[in-house]
């Protein structure tokens, strides 16, 4: 029981953490004490504000005639799913919260303002309150760090919290009664290819599963992008006016329909492979990270996902996927 | 009323560094001293309004202009939200903004105003207006930087801010907030370790710097796309606002420019540069692109009727305004009239087959949509006249025929007999004889030239064409 004591205290002390020869064993063999935590879905979850304003929630100020409505069912279809699934926190990678230096996540345990989307003012200007789960926060800066991530927690209290983050927490969960964890986008595809994203993507996926199994608690992560994303450069008088949506191209629409083939038919490995292509071909948003990270999460599955909606927002292809990942893992198959 | 002009031009960096951390970088204090002299050569010229055109704030739906009289929030950067927090509270002049918005749209660009509590005005804005107008007594107008924006869109956008500078009798000075090579470390440094992210991007640093120091602003826009490849990351918004800077002040090379600073800031080129409009003695250097008046580009995806309208152009150097009305080609059983070619000053059709012939009306250099007459009017408004090119408007005259004739099913090759007309035979029979040998001289119709007084519009030549009408099947 000591010696149990000791491993403890070696895990929760910073201090200790790093400097103890048993660091890197200690948590491991403490995990495997605790009660063990739990992705229990991951969900392609995207962003456009269009929805959020086509929903008229009281907390965003503009006002719409519907719209989108495809895309929105697929959301309460989602939510539909995990109603009665026990959660404790969202983890949500957002691609508009872009940081160039290192990957950065929201560090203060609550964060309220007004989100103004600087492309799309008209549509959404939301009024926002929500909650940080800053331990597990804290869990995955860390490992993240360790496994070599250039990390940074955001603790100024004047900072805004991007439209991306929100409408998908808000599409998510309207009632904002799960904390969540924030990351931002690291622009790597940018800096050097989609193939080095990838490989930071996958790393930080791979360590916050890890940072989510060992914390004991149970998670929805959460990747908030859209699939194919060329913009109609125009906007139709009444935005909402579905006769004008459509899909920007042909080869936009085969090389969405080629990804949710693979979501629908457990081919995780081959989105990953094909990842270069499609980021550069469809303009996709997965340009972000969002996507790699999201299935490195789940280690990458090899069961079939659930589509929930598919639609397209001024032109951009978007999809609503769930992974319900707590049907697959070890021991409740 | 005076007329408006442009006073000066500044570029500048967008890291926040330079407002919330001078002290802790000897380069990022050397940019903060250039802002703040900056700021004083602005005050002592007098200008009355700041332009800030932001590559930190990238639009999708066109280009937006701020329009809020008096925005006010706190900015936090993105990444550099350890520096702390820049509150401001800032002077829009919203008339102008929207007055802009409306010359956009007569010059066939979509853009629009936006005036919402709360919205995040970028950082490259920030920095720009905190420093080059601490006291926020000049009036500032903010454009984005629209991501899918081209040369010839971002160069009418700076033509429309132009026109509404010349109209309003501003003194205006052109901002653009912008990295040079925007190359930063990935991953945290202390300050003191600060320095350009790599020799390349500081060898092009230098080299567009070293242009800019001897006022040719052109010549940078006209290596923007290669300065992009060079020494850019692929962020969203490419080396584009030299594109803008250099169509505010007239597309020249002759400025007076002078560097204030160049130094890093966490890997990127940030440099603060003055250029004064006063022609430098350097010779005005030839440029290889056009120059373009109008956008005409692919703006209209949603809906081509609805949402994009054909521009109205506007009074300038290259498309008459008080001119005869234009018309609709008249329609008939026989007639051939084309959406490409200019429209009519009068009730006629563009051409009439008649048996196996086709004749045209006459045919100046006038162009379809835009009315614009390449190489330049012969006169203004006023009737005073303008310099202009021959060999332009006759190689448009030749265009505006082809267009025709292939509408009717035919081809520059099937011109019979053209009578041509000048208003100037003895300055510009050569020129337009020289183009003629290289166009339709090749095809060997018949030709009579005449000297004429005056034609409706402000054109230097004009041809009636006959030709053999293509098969009927």
């Amino acid at each position: 029981m000591a010696q149990l004591a000791a491993l403890f205290e070696s895990w929760v002390s910073p201090d200790l953490h790093d400097s103890s020869a048993d660091a890197d064993i200690a948590p491991k063999r403490l995990a495997c004490l605790m009660t063990q935590g739990e992705i229990v879905a991951g969900c392609l979850a995207p962003h456009p504000p269009h929805l959020v304003y086509a929903e008229n929630p009281p907390q965003n100020e503009p006002v719409a005639e519907g719209g989108w409505e495809q895309l929105r069912w697929g959301y309460e279809r989602l939510r539909e799913s995990l109603k009665d699934v026990e959660y404790d926190a969202i983890v949500l990678l957002s691609p508009h919260w872009q940081t160039y230096v290192g990957t950065h996540f929201l560090g203060l345990p609550q964060f309220k303002s007004l989100s103004v989307d600087p492309v799309f003012p008209n549509l959404f200007r939301y009024h926002y309150d929500l909650n940080i789960d800053v331990d597990l926060t804290m869990k995955i800066h860390d490992k993240a760090a360790e496994a070599g991530l250039a990390v940074t927690m955001m603790e100024n209290p004047d900072f805004r919290v991007d439209y991306g983050t929100i409408t998908t927490g808000h599409m998510f969960n309207p009632e904002w009664d799960k904390p969540l964890v924030v990351i931002s986008s690291n622009r790597s595809r940018d800096y050097y290819s989609v193939e080095v994203m990838q490989e930071m993507m996958i790393e930080l996926g791979k360590v916050t599963r890890e940072a989510i199994l060992e914390s004991g608690k149970k998670v929805v992560v959460l990747a908030s992008n859209s699939l194919s994303h060329r913009h109609f450069t125009t906007e139709s008088a009444i935005p909402e006016d579905m006769s004008k949506e459509h899909i920007t191209s042909h080869a936009m629409h085969l090389w969405d329909m080629r990804m949710i083939e693979y979501f629908r038919t457990g081919q995780a490995q081959r989105i990953l492979d094909e990842m270069p292509e499609f980021t550069e071909q469809a303009i996709a948003e997965s340009d972000g990270g969002g996507l790699s990270w999201l299935l490195s999460t789940l280690d990458t599955p090899t069961y079939p996902a659930t589509l929930h909606g598919y639609g397209t927002i001024i032109g951009t292809g978007n999809a609503i996927v769930e992974w319900p990942e707590r049907n697959h893992t070890e021991g409740s198959q | 009323m005076s007329q408006g002009e442009l006073v000066g031009s500044y570029i500048v960096p967008v890291h926040p560094h330079t407002v919330l951390a001078p002290e802790q970088n000897e380069g990022w204090q050397r940019l903060r001293d250039a802002f703040d002299e900056a700021a004083k050569r602005i005050k002592e010229a007098e200008a009355d309004l700041l332009i800030i055109y932001s590559t930190t704030w990238p639009s999708i739906i066109g280009h937006q202009i701020q329009a809020d009289p008096n925005p006010e929030w706190v900015m936090v950067d993105h990444d550099f939200h350890a520096l702390g927090s820049i509150p401001y509270s800032f002077n829009i002049d919203a008339e102008f903004a929207h007055a802009w918005d409306q010359a956009n749209a007569k010059r066939g660009l979509k853009s629009r105003t936006v005036n919402y509590t709360g919205f995040p005005i970028d950082v490259g804005s920030v920095v720009a207006l905190k420093l080059l107008n601490p006291d926020n007594s000049i009036p500032a107008v903010i454009v984005s930087s629209n991501v899918y924006a081209n040369r010839s869109e971002t160069t009418v956008l700076a033509k429309s801010c132009l026109d509404v500078i010349k109209a309003t009798g501003r003194k205006a000075v052109a901002v653009t907030a912008m990295s040079l090579s925007n190359r930063m470390f990935t991953t945290p440094i202390e300050p003191k370790d600060d320095k350009i992210h790599s020799l390349k991007d500081d060898e092009w640093n230098r080299k567009i710097l070293e242009f800019l120091g001897e006022g040719r602003l052109e010549d940078v826009g006209q290596l923007s796309r290669t300065i992009h490849k060079q020494i850019r990351v692929q962020k969203v918004v490419a080396f584009k606002p030299m594109w803008w800077l250099s169509g505010m002040n007239g597309n020249r090379n002759n400025l007076t420019g002078e560097v204030l600073a160049y130094e890093a800031i966490h890997g990127a080129g940030g440099a603060v540069v003055h250029l004064d409009p006063t022609p430098s003695g350097a010779g005005d250097k030839e440029y290889d692109e056009d120059d373009v008046e109008f956008f005409s580009g692919e703006r209209n995806v949603l809906d081509a009727e609805g949402d994009a309208p054909l521009p109205e152009p506007l009074p300038d150097q290259s498309s008459p305004s008080s001119g005869p009305a234009l018309w609709e080609p008249t329609t008939g059983e026989s007639s051939v009239n084309s959406e490409a070619a200019p429209k009519p000053v009068g009730m006629y059709p563009h051409a009439r087959r008649v048996g196996d012939l086709l004749y045209l009306s006459g045919v100046g250099p006038r162009q379809p949509g835009t009315n614009a007459i390449p190489g330049g009017p012969i006169s203004d408004d006023q009737g005073a006249p303008l310099d202009y090119d021959i060999k332009a408007q006759t190689r448009a005259v030749v265009e505006n025929i082809t267009r025709i004739l292939e509408e009717a099913g035919g081809s520059i090759d099937d011109v019979l007999d053209v009578t041509s007309f000048l208003v100037d035979m003895d300055r510009d029979f050569s020129g337009y004889n020289e183009v003629w040998a290289e166009t339709l001289g090749k095809v060997g119709p018949t030709r009579t030239t005449l000297a004429i007084r005056a034609l409706p519009t402000p054109i230097a030549v004009e041809m009636k064409v006959i030709a053999k009408a293509p098969q009927e099947n």
